[in-house]
């Protein structure tokens, strides 16, 4: 049977580019939204915002957020939800602390020790889902009383438990050294951080230019020169003028070096292996995943048992960020990770949504916060703002993928 | 020359990368069965959602006349007020509620506030005597058989004043006895003077009733016949539909003695925890290389159990007995043993439990078999597209691109992207379930001969099909299943359809 007919002619061509745009219109458009929303605060903060210490602030507030999002998103992904994760987060938080400051544990073990207790506190709460099909809803609201209730107890005794360990600390207040050999070139900037956001456009360029090769030695149709040339520039760019902003304060901290790992990680999976084309079939047709040989529940596992990792990152950052474990540590996270992979276009009814999205998403609701923290805007009003913001996204989103 | 009850003038109708309907051209004359037929993606479906008002007005350029009258249908809703009633092509039942409660969904009767169910149930009465339907009205739609729930489709069709029904592919998932039923229906509803189009797959039922028949390809109106004026048959309308003469639906494959036996099956039992009771009874079957073996049987008889029980059972059925792979017992924990077995299962229900439908048509292909593409751990994405389409050259697959989202494919291409991700599993042992369910003719035979090229190199296909000249035409041997049990066995050339249907309703 033949092909739809090639289109050929210029007006034709026209009418298919502007149905692709409009194909992705909603893929992009979040990052658009980000855009406009920082060009707007930096207008009314004369600039304040997009200073590099600003930029540098948001990044360390939101780091211990955007790892829960990445984690929710593969949740929601695959029709399941967490509500566990910010009093998980919380306790392992506590956890740490006491691990340190009372047992002595060296932070290079305690660090470790807490990831696999996350894990595997996911991979428990998702029994009762994977072998049983109890709702997640349930199972993962009961885990978080649970885990609150553990926080309150193991902090009855002394109330905060304050954190001296220095290495401990600086994952969530300190950044990169510099290279101080360096010191004469370009005064006032991060050296190390500039290197590594050159680094950075290197290896994307070349990767870029490796893919269109051997898509080339395929056959397949590529973008047209121009076309590329111009994705590469202003890529590059973007990274150049990242680099560039951090570099203005302390250069990049180890939140934000966590952070991008964490999503680098996640991103090559989900993207580029079987395990992440196994995630995302389970969340479009569970049943079809099963018949296609796929293990539904072993992927529920896998996915609770990331989220649960991912919540002790958090834990951790959290903790570090305020050198000390509290009581009402992780209160709400669970709900910020949640609004931030709807804002970022994952869908609850499963199979859509995507790391990348869920980080766009965790910088549109922290750029508010910042924004409107700098403006002096009451915080009754930026909780209205951050609901109307959070619902208008999602309604966009179901209006533009409704007619494909 | 009566009026038109309904003209369509002119209607174009794009998609993103596809014109699905050319400038088509429908006219129908009151109280006429109207049958339309074509290849998979020819925009039938499309044409007929353009009327209903699924594709709303001002999505579509063209006119639409019902009687006489320029018609601008927004919504379904629009097009029922307007007497127009349809049937799509995938049932639209809630399972878990009862016949009455789906009659009435979405025009609940109430007393001012409350649904008023006695009312709803004595009118659900009347209506399902109409289209002589005996069940109690307090049933769940899961509990009926697939025919019932089509009955159930008219009826609710029915409940308002219908002019014009249309029903896209009613009997696709029917087997014969139901059909027919189905079909006697139709007639009688004509002769009350309700106007309907039929979409249908089946030429043998389009040539048995209909009034006028359209052909569409590619979008465009082929040619309109009337049935008792023209010269109207199979030949000719595959050649419409098609553009070439195919000559004998069931190509013939050259007789070639078997290969040593690839699948066993000893005392095989299944129980349902959901049902419970015994859906499979001792069942003892085998299938060797290079042999179709076809299993005909009712609906319900247990063969899509059967299947799925031995492909790893992922419903989970309490099974005893003994299964064989090329000599070796197996005993699969989950479907994936069963495809590392070199096992395969193209199942009867595509969109429920065989594609993701959200996902393209390049990843549904390879979703079982994802490791033949994959080097160190990652995808390598330039061998899937031409692994894709590959496929889609085959197959036939009718698609703007690989990237198409499997969900907009019409219901036939759809099979066949799900006929495509099981081949590449390069299975020893193909399970087809109802493998040309919805199927144009020029793509059955297609399949037909890629089946017969598929066991010509070895390969064991098992085919379950409720359409007995298909079970006929392609199977070697074929086994005859009623109730669960395995009823009989016969060589393909000894088999009637009397002989299978005998069988198939002895219990
Ligand atoms: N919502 C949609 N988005 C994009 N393309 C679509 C959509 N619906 C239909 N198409 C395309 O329009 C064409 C006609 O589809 P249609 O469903 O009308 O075919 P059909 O004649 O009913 O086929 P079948 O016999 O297989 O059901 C196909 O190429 C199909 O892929
Ligand atoms: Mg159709």
């Amino acid at each position: 049977m033949e092909d739809s007919k090639q289109t050929t002619s210029k007006t034709d061509r026209f009418k298919s580019l502007l149905d692709i745009m409009k194909m992705n219109i909603s893929d992009y458009f979040m990052f658009f939204a980000l855009v406009v929303i920082m060009i707007f605060f930096t207008i009314t903060t004369d600039g304040v915002f997009i200073s590099s210490r600003n930029i540098s602030n948001l990044i360390n507030q939101m780091g211990y957020i955007a790892v829960l999002a990445v984690g929710m998103t593969l949740i929601i992904v695959i029709r399941h939800i967490e509500l566990s994760v910010g009093y998980l987060a919380g306790f392992l938080g506590a956890f740490a602390a006491i691990a340190m400051t009372f047992w002595g544990w060296p932070v290079f073990a305690v660090i470790p020790a807490v990831m696999v207790l996350g894990m595997l506190a996911g991979m428990l709460t998702a029994t009762p889902v994977a072998k049983l099909g109890v709702p997640a809803f349930v199972s993962t609201m009961a885990a978080g009383l649970v885990y609150r209730g553990a926080l309150l107890l193991v902090t009855m005794g002394t109330g905060t438990i304050v954190i001296r360990d220095p290495i401990f600390n600086a994952i969530g207040n300190g950044f990169i050294p510099d290279l101080p050999f360096l010191g004469g070139i370009l005064p006032g900037r991060h050296k190390l951080t500039l290197i590594f956001g050159l680094i950075a456009i290197i290896l994307y360029i070349i990767s870029a230019i490796r893919g269109r090769k051997t898509k080339k030695s395929y056959n397949f149709t590529v973008t047209n020169p121009g076309l590329f040339i111009v994705q590469l520039v202003v890529i590059s760019a973007l990274i150049g003028y990242i680099a560039w902003i951090l570099s203005g304060y302390n250069g990049i901290s180890w939140s934000l070096v966590i952070l991008m790992l964490v999503v680098l990680v996640f991103q090559f999976i989900t993207t580029k292996t079987p395990l992440g084309r196994h995630i995302y079939a389970v969340g479009g047709n569970p049943e079809a995943a099963e018949l296609s040989g796929i293990s539904v529940s072993k992927i529920t596992y896998i996915v609770f048992g990331a989220m649960g990792l991912l919540a002790s990152l958090s834990g951790i950052m959290y903790a570090s960020r305020l050198r000390s474990a509290t009581t009402t540590a992780g209160l709400g996270f669970e709900t910020d990770a949640i609004a931030a992979a709807f804002v970022g276009g994952v869908s609850a009814a499963g199979g859509v949504g995507t790391i990348i999205g869920s980080i766009i998403g965790a910088l549109v609701m922290m750029s508010l916060t910042s924004g409107m923290n700098l403006m002096g805007i009451d915080i009754s009003i930026q909780y209205i703002v951050r609901g109307l913001v959070l619902v208008l996204a999602v309604v966009f989103d179901r209006i533009t993928r409704r007619n494909r | 020359m009566e009026k038109p009850i309904l003209e369509m003038k002119s209607i174009t109708k794009e998609f993103p990368g596809v014109k699905a309907l050319d400038d088509v051209t429908f006219s129908v004359r009151k109280g006429e069965i109207h049958c339309l037929v074509g290849e998979n993606g020819a925009g039938k479906s499309t044409l007929m959602k353009v009327l209903s008002g699924v594709h709303p007005y001002g999505s579509y350029s063209g006119d639409i006349f019902v009687e006489g009258e320029l018609q601008k249908f927004n919504s379904i809703r629009e097009s029922e007020n307007a007497g127009i009633a349809i049937i799509y092509q995938e049932l639209a039942l809630i399972p878990e509620l009862s016949v009455y409660e789906n009659i009435f969904l979405g025009n609940e009767l109430t007393n001012g506030i409350v649904i008023d169910s006695n009312e709803s149930i004595k009118q659900a009465v009347e209506i399902l005597k109409k289209v002589g339907l005996d069940v109690n009205p307090l049933t769940k739609i899961k509990d009926l058989g697939v025919g019932k729930q089509q009955l159930v489709e008219i009826a609710k069709a029915l409940k308002k004043e219908v002019k014009i029904l249309i029903l896209d592919e009613p009997t696709a998932a029917l087997n014969e006895t139901d059909s027919d039923n189905l079909l006697h229906l139709i007639q009688g509803l004509k002769d009350q003077g309700v106007t309907c189009i039929l979409i249908s797959h089946k030429l043998r039922e389009v040539l048995a009733i209909a009034d006028t028949v359209t052909v569409l390809r590619d979008g465009k109106t082929v040619v309109t016949l009337d049935a008792h004026k023209d010269v109207v048959n199979e030949p000719i309308l595959i050649k419409h539909m098609v553009g070439r003469s195919i000559d004998n639906v069931y190509p013939k494959r050259e007789k070639k003695p078997f290969g040593k036996e690839t699948l066993r099956l000893e005392k095989w039992c299944a129980y349902s925890y959901a049902l419970g009771r015994d859906i499979l009874k001792e069942i003892n079957l085998n299938v060797h290389a290079g042999e179709i073996v076809g299993i005909a049987g009712l609906m319900g008889s247990g063969r899509t159990e059967l299947a799925k029980s031995i492909f790893g059972n992922p419903d989970h059925f309490r099974v005893s007995g003994k299964v064989f792979i090329d000599g070796v017992e197996q005993k699969f924990r989950d479907p994936a043993d069963a495809i590392k077995a070199s096992l395969a299962y193209v199942t009867e229900d595509r969109k429920g439990n065989g594609l993701i439908l959200i996902d393209d048509v390049r990843h549904n292909i390879t979703l079982a078999n994802l490791k033949e593409i994959t080097e160190g751990g990652v995808i390598n994405e330039n061998e899937e597209i031409l692994v894709a389409n590959q496929y889609r050259t085959q197959l036939g697959i009718k698609t703007p691109s690989i990237e198409q989202k499997v969900r907009n494919l019409s219901g036939g291409n759809q099979q066949k992207v799900s006929l495509g991700k099981w081949l590449f599993v390069h299975p020893g042992v193909l399970i087809l379930d109802e493998p040309t369910r919805g199927i144009d003719v020029g793509a059955k035979y297609e399949i037909y001969t890629l089946m017969n090229s598929l066991v010509d190199q070895g390969m064991s296909i098992l085919m379950i099909s409720s359409e007995l000249p298909e079970i006929l035409g392609m199977s070697d041997r074929i086994y005859v299943m009623s109730a669960g049990r395995i009823n009989g066995e016969m060589p393909a050339e000894d088999a009637t359809q009397e002989a299978i249907m005998e069988l198939a309703v002895d219990y």
